[in-house]
């Protein structure tokens, strides 16, 4: 891929596009040629991103590899194991499934988007607090799960935290340590912030 | 849309569409599939809609499973839907995953055709030059081919599920037996019904899923049950007429043996809970 031919895709807009007018009938219609690669403009945790990205390489490829954000993790890479999961406009979706350039123009936040700086978030804490990990590989899914189940579920019960995480899954802690882990981090979320 | 039946029209079996990616972003993960063209329909917005019109509710194919399974409408008026979309996949996967996609992708252990068999569902599809305003209409029946495979040409488009809506009185049911929460159903069953004063049963359609290439519907056990009562005896031959009729194949999963016996367990379960449902009952 040259570098003009890399300029020529601008994020978010369509102008750039490569088009070829197509003549139906009477009408004509503008349709975009196939391209390999496209540049997007990737929002995540708050900063700005653009990158130029092949068009086929899924949104948790370009995470890691494109943008150095590795605490996302791939471990089937077919919509399985949850251990991709991201929040895109705050709703937990597998990045795996999704390609990076249709996350252009989207919020999205990562496993790395959850602490203050040096201070862990209270759904990490908690997981510290209740031992809800060993190897940590399924964890930063799980994270990304609970954060968006508690937003809009404050006061679940065991019940509900069991299907809210039956999309990933962990072959290390049986599971029961985490549902503690996220029954604290449940409490600790509905106390007034100080 | 006018811009994506148009690439339709050029690339045509070249071209794979690109709804939720719940099921073909795993195909091409694996290499199973490596489409030339890939058309994403993620920002065609005029998809993506839930309407009432006069009692039939039209869903646009694009629209996300989440949004239905949330959607007041649905709830009202398609209940049946809305219990069904609860068994597909998990919350993360129902947020990508589209009710048109998931037609379109034709799993025969998919929850939705089941539904659109059991509601006599009408499936509006469009292509280039004809446009959106002169659809074909395809039933059922003549959508769903076979194992992954539809009636959609390589350049046409699913654009809208219409559903009828439930009798006032009806009663629904969705229910399935699946290895996990969240996998796809070794066996499933829609079933929805009226029941009349004297409590027998009208009007029913039984769906099944998992046991043939497309949702299968059966007459046979329909008929029987239209007009009875659902007493313990009526319900023992039900169980009984669903395992014979059923013609599941083996597979890693489980064996055709199983799936006919558990067929006929949820055929059972699913009418005793419509009709449960069911308005006339008391």
């Amino acid at each position: 891929m040259t570098p003009a031919r890399r300029a020529r895709g601008k994020p978010g807009t369509r102008r750039g596009r490569n088009v070829s007018v197509r003549r139906i009938g009477a009408r004509k219609v503008a349709t975009p040629k196939p391209v390999a690669e496209q540049a997007v403009a990737l929002n995540v945790n708050g900063k700005r991103y653009v990158v130029t990205v092949p068009v086929r390489r899924t949104l948790a490829d370009v995470l890691r590899e494109d943008l150095g954000l590795t605490g996302t993790h791939l471990g089937c890479e077919h919509g399985v194991c949850g251990a991709c999961t991201i929040l895109l406009d705050g709703q937990a979706v597998r990045s795996c499934l999704l390609l990076g350039v249709q996350a252009d123009g989207h919020a999205l936040m990562t496993v790395e988007g959850l602490s203050n700086g040096e201070r862990l978030h209270p759904i990490q804490e908690a997981f510290w607090d209740a031992h809800g990990l060993q190897c940590g590989f399924c964890t930063p899914g799980f994270l990304m799960t609970i954060s968006a189940f508690l937003k809009e579920t404050p006061d679940p019960s065991e019940e509900e935290i069991r299907e809210a995480i039956a999309g990933n899954l962990c072959r290390c802690t049986g599971y029961v340590n985490i549902i503690k882990a996220v029954q604290l981090a449940a409490a600790r979320l509905r106390l007034p912030t100080v | 849309m006018e811009e994506t039946l148009a690439l339709l029209a050029e690339y045509g079996s070249d071209a794979k569409l690109l709804a939720g990616g719940q099921s073909l972003m795993p195909l091409i993960n694996m290499r199973l599939a490596r489409p030339a063209v890939l058309i994403d329909l993620n920002r065609v917005h005029a998809l993506d809609y839930i309407k009432d019109e006069n009692g039939t509710i039209r869903i646009g194919a694009l629209t996300r499973q989440r949004t239905a399974e949330r959607s007041p409408v649905v709830a009202a008026h398609v209940p049946l839907l809305a219990e069904a979309l609860r068994w597909v996949g998990h919350p993360q996967i129902r947020n990508r995953g589209t009710i048109g996609g998931s037609l379109a992708h034709a799993d025969p252990a998919a929850e939705l055709p089941a539904v659109a068999a059991a509601l006599d569902a009408s499936f509006i599809v469009a292509r280039h030059g004809r446009g959106t305003t002169t659809p074909r209409v395809l039933s059922p029946q003549q959508f769903f081919v076979s194992y992954l495979a539809t009636a959609l040409e390589p350049t046409e488009i699913l654009t809208e599920v219409r559903f009828p809506p439930l009798w006032r009185d009806g009663g629904w049911a969705f229910v399935e037996v699946s290895r996990r929460h969240g996998d796809f159903a070794l066996v499933g069953v829609a079933a929805v019904l009226r029941l009349d004063r004297e409590q027998r049963c009208r009007d029913v359609r039984l769906a099944f899923i998992g046991v043939g290439p497309t949702p299968v519907r059966m007459p046979e056990a329909e008929s029987f049950v239209g007009g009875r009562t659902l007493d313990e005896g009526v319900l023992a031959e039900i169980w009984r007429l669903v395992s014979d009729r059923l013609q599941p194949e083996s597979d890693i999963h489980a064996s055709a043996d199983y799936r006919r016996h558990v067929g006929g367990a949820l055929a059972r379960r699913a009418l005793q809970t419509a009709a449960s449902r069911a308005k006339g009952a008391s």
